[in-house]
């Protein structure tokens, strides 16, 4: 079947690429950085494919591979993707693409590899996306971890090894807590049914007992909220986005921290229900802080680099909360606001790219006067701030507007603080630039910059376009999404019905049900 | 004719789209061209539709037309979608008409100005936000409008962005107005988990049947959309903004700041007059709000010297008036004064534009003088807009003023103490107007001999619009002639199919109270404005030696409205510093150290381990077992602490 072999290219595609790069001469920069970009843009188109083959009428998963791989531990090769799979994949091929063109002239320095390792974590993070197998979800998430690693202690700024560390140590420490966990639910099914499965379908439809549940979503949450970042949990990553190369960044803000909210989203949610409803008031509560927290403290950064990052803290808040509402407008809301805070994030950290190559120089207060001598630059920095910071007509707005629409029915008291974070959300970004484009030019290195060329201006088009594309029509991509939205709502509501039926005792037999509750194909 | 709706706001639209993209391949003229033009055809347009509309019958008088839809998610489903009604109608008529006058205007006034390709883009993006904000069918797309009109307010308050107060002062109206912005999105979720729809056909529809009348939805969310409409109108406690925004090009006083995007709050007021009619206590507290801002601000005009900052006062002023419409559950009186208040307030800041120009761009009314016979065109027309705004009969601004006053003191919403404090109001009116005039135009001329060798009229293409402007001060309120007067009352009539008549709220209806008491109490109103132009007159015509001595009799008293009650520093040390303060706390405090420290501290203890296990046993799962054991515990923690 095409369809099936067609996710199997997207995902293994930049692999070859990273093969490819390796057996061309590591001096040939001009040459690596070409074939990487190519690789990425090929990868992009055939994940358009997947679009265009993708049912949106019906709500299972889709382009499924399921081949046995390491068949005595009951390991599958088990592939699949849904809307949310599916929207978060495009968004990975899209910003790889755009993170590599815009990265041709920022790095010289062992040029193949640091291609090399932005086309490996490509395969890693669409693997993430469309693993339906626990373990082969953990391979592909550890996967991505080493190139990251990579880009950040290699190519780097001052204290990168630092940062390096701190980001390998905090995801680490969540991940090996997630890998206890699934070896506990590999048990624990084994225990109930007889058989050894790391199958998420099989999983998920063997209900189970509420202690259980608690602290099953205790580990992958907390394994997930490091991602995310969820207050207080978000210190690596302002210092990840600063250390990191521009090209690095845009993938950190614009995929990796997604893979913590699609954690929530793919396992947390439909595997424990009757937990999710437990966590509920924490999780929207920390998400709440982080809104208003990260919103503060971007206000009084000295870096605009750590302005973007704690935005992100701010925004990633915004998604948590608006995944916890668990109603439609809600979580709609919330997977568009994981594609646009890609999008303008990652369009905002290419952006602060541009003017660092420049002058070298990131920190607020040696700018000033800017968009006189750069008023291309300085335009296409306002469109990506407004989207930022949610004016309507840009992608930020419905993102948000579902987001607390969502949230009001669910908490109104919620609704109301984190809608407060929209406020503080226009005080740092217009504050900053203001002190960056505005006033007069004080500083002489900054009168004699050269505005935006061809290439850096075809990186930002795409994203300004999506910006606007999504803030005036958002609809293709909310349908894209409904069906897959629909189900999770109905797995949590029924898995938490089911377990207020079933008593929850621990040694209650469950009949083994291979059936899926997602169904589908 | 109901698909050529969409045309009025697009036409901007696409002059905006064309300009900002190509402007610096095409010719100054060719910008200016498409700009001017496309808000010309826009009107022309708007006044096909509006004979259109006046061929239906008053209570068909609606046309809508669907573009695509926007937002669908579940239950919600929010078009882009427009609609037209006599509100609607009214609004398009005043913000395509009084906006080419401005946009003809500002050919003159800009020209020299090497930006002013930029300012026409910035000023048809405005055009269209405005027109989507009055014509949109549903909140959602309002606030589309809404927020796109304060985005151009802050991108034109900001023009001259080398210049650090333009570019403070657009900030703070994007911040004050995100404020009231906030106000209105929370507004907006009550009604839709309530009524289950944003359409206004459909929310007049249902509103009598979901929300009771006085019932605690119905009253948080018009208070909560309040609260949106006191930032967008510069009400209190959200005015503070406006002062601040005659930063920017003089046009833009006039035209966003004055005739159009401040007015918005009132609009959506008068939008949502079904649900404001079910909510007593919220139109009571729009009613004080009106009044106490309509009194504040005008006391503040008084002492104020720079011609722009008067006004500016003034128009909150005026809008306060137009609060207080709303608050008596006159809406339609509000949206008279609106109309009537943008034709004489873009006269009188178009005038102040005409001054400043001729004046080589002094603003300081204590420089100026004499400007009656240099200025002859601008002279009289301003004349012609004071006349009105202070409300002398026959002129546009009585009849709405009267207008509103009347409801005031006689609606079942009104009470004689809003009508009280409205007359006080147009006497300080009438004297801060007459100051202005006096010091502008009359006396002495106080500026240098370099100034006297610019000295001159301005060119047609700024005159032209102010002679249209000043013959609209004059008769665009004969269409609101009241019936006590013998008028007819078109205006109101025309609007009567849009205002609900639910809750008695109706404003029409003034049974029970004589026309003697009518003449009455207007009579009082006329002559307290006599004397106060009379006193402005004894003391500001001749010499200001008068003004000096009286502001030394009161120096306290001009002090405090001098420094403008000290709103400003007591929101700077209230609000702003200890925000940034608390921030930065919240940065180096809480993230570095405790955080931070915390998560080091583990690396640390890590580190420690690790080397411990090194030495009783090599291999490289150390990290990962030190590691899991700390998760563990963090995790039980958690669980525990939850």
């Amino acid at each position: 079947m095409m369809g099936s072999q067609l996710l199997t290219w997207v995902i293994f595609l930049p692999l070859i690429g990273v093969g490819a790069l390796l057996l061309i001469p590591k001096d040939k920069h001009a040459l690596i950085r070409k074939a990487a970009f190519l690789f990425a843009l090929a990868t992009f188109v055939i994940s358009l494919g997947l679009l265009l083959d993708f049912d949106t009428a019906t709500s299972g998963m889709q382009f499924e591979v399921n081949i046995p791989w390491i068949s005595e531990f009951g390991v599958n090769y088990h592939q699949g993707i849904d809307g949310i799979s599916l929207l978060l994949i495009l968004l990975t091929t899209f910003l790889t693409a755009i993170a590599i063109l815009s990265a041709f002239s920022a790095v010289d320095r062992s040029v193949r590899g640091f291609f090399a390792s932005l086309l490996l974590l490509e395969t890693g993070m669409i693997g993430v996306f469309a693993s339906l197998d626990l373990f082969l979800f953990y391979v592909f998430w550890e996967v991505m971890l080493v190139p990251m690693y990579f880009l950040i202690g290699v190519w780097g700024g001052e204290r990168r090894v630092y940062a390096a560390i701190k980001f390998v140590l905090f995801t680490m420490v969540g991940s090996l807590l997630m890998l206890v966990a699934i070896l506990v639910l590999y048990f624990h099914f084994h225990d109930q049914t007889g058989r050894y499965t790391f199958d998420l379908m099989q999983i998920m439809a063997l209900p189970l007992p509420r202690t259980l549940q608690l602290w099953l979503f205790g580990a992958f949450g907390l394994a997930f909220a490091i991602k995310v970042p969820m207050w207080p949990f978000h210190t690596w990553l302002p210092d990840a986005h600063v250390e990191a190369p521009t090209a690095g960044s845009v993938i950190l803000a614009g995929v990796l921290l997604k893979m913590g909210v699609y954690g929530f989203l793919r396992f947390c949610l439909p595997l424990f229900p009757v937990a999710t409803f437990e966590f509920m008031p924490l999780i929207s509560i920390l998400a709440v802080i982080g809104v208003i927290y990260g919103a503060l403290v971007a206000m009084v950064q000295k870096d605009i680099k750590s302005l973007v990052a704690f935005s992100s803290v701010s925004h990633m808040g915004f998604v948590m909360l608006g995944m916890m509402t668990l109603n439609q407008q809600g979580l709609s809301g919330s997977i568009l606001q994981m594609v646009n805070h890609g999008v303008s994030t990652g369009a905002l950290f290419i952006l602060v790219g541009m003017i660092y190559e420049r002058r070298h120089t990131r920190l607020i207060a040696d700018f000033g006067g800017l968009a006189k001598p750069l008023p291309v630059y300085a335009a296409f920095f306002m469109i990506v701030m407004l989207s930022s910071i949610g004016v309507p007509g840009t992608n930020g707005f419905v993102g948000e507007f579902l987001i607390l629409l969502g949230s009001w029915s669910y908490n109104q008291v919620y609704a109301i603080l984190a809608a407060t974070g929209v406020i503080f959300a226009a005080c740092y970004m217009l504050w900053m630039y203001q002190r960056v484009f505005f006033g007069k030019i004080t500083n002489p290195a900054n009168e004699k910059l050269v505005d935006l060329n061809l290439r850096e201006k075809i990186v930002l088009v795409p994203l300004v376009i999506m910006i606007f594309w999504i803030g005036f029509y958002p609809k293709p991509f909310l349908k894209l999404m409904e069906p897959a939205v629909k189900t999770l709502i109905g797995q949590v509501e029924q898995g938490r019905k089911a377990s207020a039926i079933v008593p929850l005792v621990e040694s209650t037999p469950i009949p083994a049900n291979t059936t899926g509750l997602a169904g589908g194909e | 004719m109901d698909q050529y709706l969409v045309i009025v706001p697009l036409l901007p639209f696409l002059a905006f789209v064309i300009n900002g993209l190509w402007r610096n391949r095409m010719s100054k003229n060719t910008v200016i061209a498409l700009a001017v033009g496309s808000v010309g055809l826009s009107f022309v347009t708007s006044v096909l539709l509006f004979i259109r509309l006046l061929g239906l019958a008053p209570e068909q008088r609606l046309i809508q037309q669907t573009l695509f839809t926007w937002i669908p998610v579940g239950t919600l489903k929010l078009d882009m979608a427009f609609m037209l009604d006599p509100l609607s109608a009214v609004m398009i008529l005043v913000v395509t008409g009084v906006g080419f006058l401005i946009h003809v205007y500002s050919i003159g006034y800009m020209a020299h100005d090497e930006g002013i390709k930029r300012f026409f883009v910035y000023m048809n993006l405005f055009m269209f936000s405005m027109l989507t904000l009055v014509m949109a069918d549903n909140l959602g797309l309002l606030f589309v409008g809404w927020e796109g009109v304060g985005l151009c307010s802050y991108l034109l308050i900001g023009f001259w962005f080398h210049k650090d107060s333009a570019a403070n002062a657009g900030k703070k109206a994007f911040i004050v107005n995100r404020i009231g912005d906030v106000g209105f999105l929370l507004g907006t979720f009550l009604i839709f988990w309530t009524a289950g729809t944003l359409r206004f056909p459909d929310l007049a529809a249902r509103a009598p049947e979901v929300f009771a009348l006085g019932g605690g939805a119905v009253t948080a969310a018009t208070l909560l959309l309040f609260v949106g409409a006191t930032g967008k109108s510069a009400q209190i406690p959200l005015y503070v903004w406006l002062p601040d925004a005659m930063e920017g090009p003089t046009p833009v006083s006039a035209l966003i700041h004055a005739a159009t995007m401040v007015t918005a709050g009132v609009y959506l007021l008068a939008r949502l007059n079904f649900l404001f009619i079910l909510a007593p206590t919220t139109l009571v507290v729009v009613a004080i709000v009106g009044c106490v801002t309509a009194l504040f601000a005008a006391t503040i005009g008084l002492a104020q010297n720079d011609i722009k900052r008067v006004l500016a006062y003034s128009t909150i002023s005026q809008l306060g008036y137009m609060m207080m419409a709303c608050g008596v559950a006159a809406f339609g009186a509000g949206i008279f004064h609106l109309m009537t208040h943008a034709f004489f307030k873009a006269l009188l800041f178009l005038g102040a534009g005409s001054v400043i120009h001729a004046m080589s761009d002094e603003q300081d009314m204590r420089k100026m003088g004499g400007l009656k016979k240099q200025l002859p065109t601008t002279y009289n027309t301003f004349l012609m807009a004071t006349l009105a705004i202070v409300g002398i009969p026959i002129f546009s601004g009585f009849f709405s003023k009267d207008d509103i006053l009347w409801q005031a003191f006689s609606s079942g919403h009104g009470n004689p103490l809003f009508w009280l404090i409205g007359v006080l109001t147009a006497g300080l009116t009438a004297f801060y107007m007459f100051r202005l005039f006096y010091l502008t135009f009359h006396g002495q001329p106080r500026y240098d001999q370099q100034t006297a060798d610019h000295l001159h009229e301005s060119p047609r293409v700024m005159t032209v619009p102010l002679v249209i402007l000043a013959v609209l001060s004059i008769v665009g309120g004969w269409i609101g002639w009241p019936k006590v007067l013998l008028g007819g009352a078109w205006f109101e009539r025309f609007l009567a199919p849009v205002m609900s008549h639910a809750g008695g709220g109706a404003a029409a209806e003034t049974v029970g109270h004589s026309p003697s008491l009518e003449y009455g109490l207007m009579a009082v109103t006329i002559a307290l404005v006599l004397v106060s132009i009379y006193a402005a007159y004894s003391i500001y015509n001749k010499s200001i030696g008068r003004a000096t001595s009286l502001r030394q009799s009161l120096s306290g008293v001009y002090k405090v409205i001098y420094n403008k009650y000290w709103v400003d520093e007591f929101y700077g040390a209230t609000i702003v510093r200890p925000l940034v303060k608390g921030s930065i706390f919240l940065w180096k405090i809480f993230d570095v150290v405790i955080i931070d420290g915390f998560a080091n501290g583990l690396a640390y203890l890590t580190g420690d381990a690790s080397t411990m296990g090194r030495k009783m046993q090599t291999g490289h799962l150390r990290e990962y077992l030190t590691a899991f054991l700390i998760g563990t515990v963090l995790v039980i923690g958690f669980l525990i602490v939850r």
